[in-house]
């Protein structure tokens, strides 16, 4: 149940075991009779009422894996142990073709079951944030999350918008403020975290093209590491440039853990991506783009709560 | 500030509200004179478009005069006279650069929630739901307009509120609708919906030089607008058989462009084809009822356009893409890029060439917007147009 996105590759082996889930749990809920019959237990009377639970079971893990969230395969193996358990229970009181089949059935839940368990534990493995951070040790569990926009402006333009990183507060929603210290190559970071409080490293310029990329990494002693990198490319047929943004964010444990997970809310990638909307807006127009009635609130109480038209919402 | 709310599926209030204020640099605060009630308001009326709030503020076609402006704004002054552009565009990012304002890349702060139904989204809208920006709307005393060195249109004493009005919105979209069909002489064009976009389309594809036009409606008294319009023959659905007729029309051929003026809501007389859509919207397996579209498919000449300007919203059924895909059809569509439009159409309402205030049937205080919906929506008391005066 990661809240990070998982690869393609994973997400296509969770919606094979959606799949399967949806076909037993429909079979289950249909057709009792002949489940029982296919897997050997026709001659239990508890079987037929417990059929269509596990089978109603069957959908419920169905709908996220479907929808591609890998995660979800654990809340299967939970029920792949009920059911090979109360299998090898049944197993011990069949003989004959009856204990053939059933056989053959557990055997197929512990095939499923082995997938399960391989996409779960693939689901809790990070992706590949240590390339953005030369030298470092890979971190557990970080944020690892990328996002891309076009900018109508040169790959010169938009390199030096965001190499002055003092302006990055203008559409980073959760950063304060940014001070470039002394060198040129080191930055103070300010980041709002919940319940009023804010957080604080420093940063420091790990590359630098002017025209087509900057990466950083935080210094050693920052209460959240963290790295990224922004890269520009002129976009083909003359569109502007091609703005690709990728961050990773380390996620301490303790009550640090807790701020960070709020800074970056449900959607870590989410809000990476508004951030880059808001730059091409500042970029292109000059300005963080407002609506009164956005994003949520009721009836007149929405317009008294407008906000100014400085910038970061 | 007086302003029509929307709250809930078909109910309207005209309620005392928040003036609006600067947010922006580049934002002026209008003083609506006029304001209408558009075809696609009836749409956010029946609960057809999504993301609707209780208390929304209605209407994207509006103009009055400037009252405030933020400091962005050097083209306006204080007293100006405008009309506003229903879409929201910041005249700086790629779409707008090509003309395509109504695909502006930077005017909705939701996008990502167009994104989810869309794949990308398109401009900002006023008073549209926050799928397009939760922008409130101009059905009130005063609205914001952002973008305003973009937008407005500075507008002339010597032509009344009702002359103007309809550049924000309907007469533009009518026209593109036409212009979509890239007309030549001698064509012949069908327009499905004779409501006020329709009836703008039938107008302009008359100024664009097109030798017949075919109006289709079921209301007697729309159809009788539409040859006012320009209309050449009117087709009643209830009473004919529109492909036949339109065979008949054309002697086999088909219309050379077929434009669709209905979107989601059109109704069908064949019951059946009408239930099938009810029901797959009624469990959004579908959220159109696209019968015009179907029919200016099937109807349109091999080789011709299909130009639709009707309003959409998500998914459709039965989509006749065989017929579209082996007669070599051209499709094309969008909300109307209004600012491209703009000048030029004034132009033409200044030269006397059209004159846009034939198809107003009621012009009501605003506070009786309630009944303007109900009337417009229920097609009482030959309701063609409904102008509110705050
Ligand atoms: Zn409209
Ligand atoms: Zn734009």
């Amino acid at each position: 149940m990661s809240s990070r996105s998982a690869s393609p590759g994973l997400r296509r082996t969770a919606r094979v075991l959606g799949l399967a889930s949806t076909g037993l749990g429909v079979a289950m809920l249909r057709n009792p009779v002949g489940v029982a019959r296919a897997s050997g237990v026709d001659d239990s009377p508890t079987a037929l009422s417990v059929i269509p639970v596990v089978g109603a079971r069957e959908l419920l893990h169905a709908l996220p894996l479907l929808a591609g969230r890998p995660g979800w395969a654990w809340t299967r193996i939970a029920g792949d142990a009920m059911d090979l358990t109360a299998m090898g229970v049944a197993l011990a009181h069949r003989s004959g073709d009856r204990r053939r089949r059933l056989r053959a059935a557990t055997v197929a839940v512990g095939g499923l079951a082995a997938l399960d368990l391989l996409t779960a534990a693939r689901s809790r493995r990070r992706g590949p944030a240590r390339d953005l951070l030369p030298g470092s040790a890979p971190w557990k569990g970080a944020i690892d999350v990328s996002a891309a926009t076009t900018v109508n402006k040169t790959p010169e333009q938009v390199y030096r918008y965001w190499r002055d990183f003092s302006r990055l507060p203008d559409f980073m929603a959760h950063v304060r403020e940014v001070r470039t210290l002394d060198d040129g190559q080191r930055s103070h970071w300010v980041a709002e975290a919940p319940g009023r409080r804010t957080v604080e490293w420093d940063a420091e310029l790990v590359e630098d093209r002017p025209g087509e990329l900057i990466r950083w990494r935080s210094l050693p002693g920052a209460g959240i590491e963290n790295a990224g990198s922004v890269e520009f490319r002129p976009a083909p047929g003359r569109q502007g440039t091609e703005v690709r943004v990728r961050l990773a964010y380390a996620q301490p444990g303790g009550r640090l853990g807790k701020v960070v997970a709020g800074l970056f809310g449900e959607s870590p990638e989410q809000q990476v991506r508004d951030d880059l909307t808001r730059s091409k807006q500042v970029l292109e127009t000059g300005q963080v783009v407002r609506s009164e009635g956005s994003p949520e609130g009721p009836l007149a109480a929405r317009l008294t709560h407008q906000r100014p038209a400085t910038a970061r919402s | 500030m007086r302003a029509t709310q929307w709250m809930g599926k078909n109910h309207v209030e005209v309620n005392e509200v928040p003036d609006p204020r600067i947010l922006n640099d580049r934002d002026a605060i209008v003083k609506v004179t006029s304001t209408a009630i558009c075809g696609s308001d009836l749409h956010l009326f029946d609960g057809f478009i999504p993301t609707m709030k209780k208390g929304d503020i209605l209407g994207h076609e509006f103009m009055g005069e400037v009252v405030e402006l933020g400091r962005g704004v050097g083209n306006l002054k204080v007293g100006d006279r405008v009309v506003v552009p229903f879409p929201i565009a910041c005249g700086a990012c790629t779409a707008c650069e090509r003309g395509l304002y109504s695909v502006c890349e930077n005017s909705n702060p939701n996008a990502r929630m167009a994104e989810k139904l869309w794949g990308h989204s398109p401009c900002g809208i006023y008073g549209y739901s926050h799928l397009v920006g939760g922008y409130p709307g101009g059905q009130a005393e005063y609205a914001r307009v952002p973008f305003a060195d973009v937008g407005p249109l500075r507008v002339e004493d010597d032509l009344t509120d009702e002359q103007v009005l309809f550049l924000t919105d309907i007469f533009p979209t009518g026209y593109m609708g036409a212009e979509m069909c890239d007309i030549k002489g001698g064509d012949v064009i069908a327009v499905w919906g004779a409501g006020p976009v329709g009836l703008f389309a039938v107008a302009s594809a008359r100024m664009l030089g097109a030798e017949r036009i075919v109006a289709i409606d079921r209301f007697d008294y729309r159809l009788d607008k539409a040859r006012e319009a320009g209309a050449t023959d009117v087709l009643n659905y209830e009473e004919v058989d529109v492909l036949d007729a339109l065979k008949e029309i054309t002697a086999g051929r088909g219309p050379d462009g077929c434009i669709d003026a209905a979107g989601l809501e059109a109704t069908h007389p064949t019951t059946a084809v009408d239930a099938y859509d009810r029901a797959k919207t009624a469990v959004m397996a579908e959220t159109e009822r696209p019968h015009a579209l179907r029919e200016a498919i099937m109807a349109c000449r091999n080789g011709g356009t299909v130009s639709i300007i009707g309003v959409y919203g998500g998914l459709m059924d039965k989509f006749p893409v065989g017929s579209l895909m082996n007669r070599s059809l051209t499709v094309r569509t969008g909300q109307a890029h209004v600012h491209r439009y703009l000048r030029p159409l004034y132009e033409k309402i200044r030269d006397g060439e059209i004159d846009p205030t034939f198809l107003i049937s009621h012009t009501l205080p605003l506070d009786q917007a309630p009944q303007g919906y109900r009337m417009f929506r229920d097609k009482e008391d030959d309701c063609t147009k409904v102008v509110l005066k705050p």
